[in-house]
């Protein structure tokens, strides 16, 4: 790899060992890949996908002392994922002493170590970084060295920002030497799509259904996609934004996705059309036959597969304004529709501290109150990452939460209807 | 009989261990995850979607895989399993690595002391072939035998 002089200097030692460690990580990333050079990160903030303090975790906040300890801190500030841990979330007794006293054992070091990297603050903490109310949404074109598989999926697609699947601590890294190296998603060939894939559906397809299929089907491979522009139409509307958000995030767990183009949709499947697609690329239809098909074949963990849902979650990735603004709507009406008052499965939406503070400004957020449901920044994967969580019997719609946890999906109807008391 | 692959050598070492296969994408996050809750000595896979390893121990293991899928998180679990010294014996995956796995891996050799060779583009014909419990070595020039 070729690197500038000062590049070179770095992994000579010219910073002390531990920045040349960070620079000799960083071009080995890079060479493994082909990269020929590093280039420099563009964007204003990061985004690390490390927000949690986890006891078993330890070796990586031993890390990171020695990176403070030798003055290697981020060039850039940063937003993370969401918080582990937050009073409002149900949780009884020994729950909270498990998080708290065994698992969580190493937050407070771990957010002592943010604020000296770079945290841009306490509203910070969100794995939907790039929407408005939270700030840190990057340029079409800009580098980027984030980690978190949905920031990334959703800003390479949706805004066409420069960003590979980078991995947590590697992100960190590219931070504080402010260059990443140049290969993959960061590349122009590398941001061709390797599948077509071809919707015809009777319906707008579920969001985080149809992201799940693709992203098992085409692993890490970039996927175009036509035929969805006739639900999505051509413009990104904060509607389309939040079922991108959804759907980006489907494909990226359930498989390994760190781009998509969306024909008439997406900024680079707009300027460049079909000439993005590599010749010979496979073709992949999905219909509703198809997408039934995937939802039939997850499997489910619960030890009593009819066991009554204990608590539902709805928000991975974190809501957007308008989501929190239509589930508030549509709850209200399944609740009177179902003669009930408030909903019957403890419910916890989530979204990102600046989303919630802008709800709070409407009206919604009574209205939403008034029906039972907790309004929380807490991260869900988090909460249910642990021996007692994992065992209650947990519904979402997140195709996400799905994959890392024992937590049963269902589409957004569905759970409405669940959560509301509706006929099963 | 031995039958020999010849892979690119991410991560040079060597290592005799069983095999391990995944014919699916390899998630990381909800392989380890549970396993490092508990403090699952064997470390046993807890990828409910992952039926060639759900339960097994991957602990001391020659992990064969295509590739790993999921959370970016994915290469801080590998970290940690290897500094902690719950990690495969070894990391053989039949396509390009992935980045997440690659980063994993690279941390892992520049900033723990683990041994965990890793050797990609072994082809089609390694993962159709590698069955749980054969024999594998791993040569340091990417050299796998499987017996």
């Amino acid at each position: 790899m070729l690197l500038t002089p000062e590049q070179q200097a770095m992994l000579d030692g010219a910073q002390g060992e531990v920045m040349a460690k960070v620079m000799r990580s960083l071009v080995m990333y890079g060479e493994t890949f082909g990269a020929e050079k590093m280039v420099p990160v563009t964007s204003k903030y990061g985004h690390t996908v490390i927000s949690f303090g986890i006891g078993v975790m330890k070796p990586v906040y031993d890390l990171y002392d020695q990176l403070l300890e030798a003055g290697a801190v981020s060039k850039q500030q940063f937003s993370a994922d969401p918080l582990p841990l937050d009073p409002k979330v149900p949780s009884n007794l020994l729950q909270d002493i498990i998080f708290k006293g065994i698992m969580y054992s190493q937050q407070k070091r771990y957010e002592a170590q943010l604020d000296k990297f770079g945290i841009l603050g306490r509203d910070a903490f969100t794995c939907a970084c790039y929407l408005d109310e939270v700030g840190n949404k990057p340029q079409m074109g800009e580098v980027l060295s984030w980690a978190e598989s949905s920031a990334v999926v959703y800003a390479n697609s949706v805004l066409g920002a420069r960003c590979n699947r980078n991995s947590g601590m590697l992100e960190l890294m590219g931070s504080i030497a402010g260059c990443v190296p140049y290969f993959g998603l960061l590349t122009d060939e590398g941001r061709r799509a390797d599948w077509v894939i071809e919707v015809k559906t009777d319906k707008k397809p579920e969001a985080q259904l149809l992201g799940s299929a693709i992203g098992m089907k085409v692993m890490e491979q970039v996927p175009y996609i036509k035929g969805l522009d006739k639900w999505l139409g051509s413009e990104i509307t904060p509607e389309v934004t939040a079922y991108l958000k959804d759907f980006g995030a489907a494909t990226a767990s359930n498989g390994a996705v760190g781009l998509y183009h969306v024909e008439n949709l997406t900024p680079e499947a707009k300027e460049q059309g079909q000439a993005l697609i590599r010749e010979g690329a496979p073709v992949y239809v999905i219909d509703d036959a198809e997408l039934e098909r995937v939802k039939a074949n997850y499997p489910c963990v619960w030890k009593d597969l009819n066991a009554a849902p204990k608590l539902c979650f709805v928000g991975c990735p974190h809501l957007t304004l308008g989501q929190l603004r239509s589930w508030t709507e549509n709850i209200e009406a399944a609740l009177r529709a179902n003669g009930k008052t408030k909903v019957t499965v403890p419910t916890v939406f989530t979204a990102a501290p600046a989303t919630i503070k802008e709800f709070q400004k409407t009206v919604y957020a009574k209205r939403l109150e008034r029906t039972g449901v907790i309004l929380s920044y807490i991260c869900p994967l988090m909460y249910m990452n642990n021996p007692l969580s994992g065992k209650m019997p947990v519904i979402t719609c997140s195709n996400k939460l799905r994959t890392y946890t024992t937590a049963r999906y269902y589409t957004e109807a569905e759970i409405l209807n669940k959560i509301t008391g509706g006929a099963c | 009989m031995a039958k020999i692959f010849k892979g690119r050598p991410v991560v040079a070492g060597s290592c005799t261990a069983p095999a391990l296969v995944s014919h699916g994408g390899f998630n990381t996050l909800a392989s380890f995850q549970m396993a490092m809750m508990f403090g699952d000595k064997k470390v046993k896979c807890g990828d409910q979607n992952n039926p060639d390893l759900y339960k097994k121990p991957m602990k001391g293991m020659a992990l064969c895989l295509p590739q790993t899928i999921g959370s970016t998180t994915g290469g801080m679990v590998l970290y940690t399993a290897c500094a902690t010294d719950n990690q495969p014996a070894c990391m053989l995956f039949s396509m390009t690595i992935d980045s997440l796995a690659a980063s994993g891996a690279i941390l892992a050799a520049n900033w723990t002391e683990a041994n965990m060779p890793v050797v990609d583009r072994l082809g089609d014909e390694f993962l159709d072939y590698v069955q749980d419990g054969m024999s594998i070595t791993v040569a340091p020039d990417g050299t796998v035998t499987v017996e």
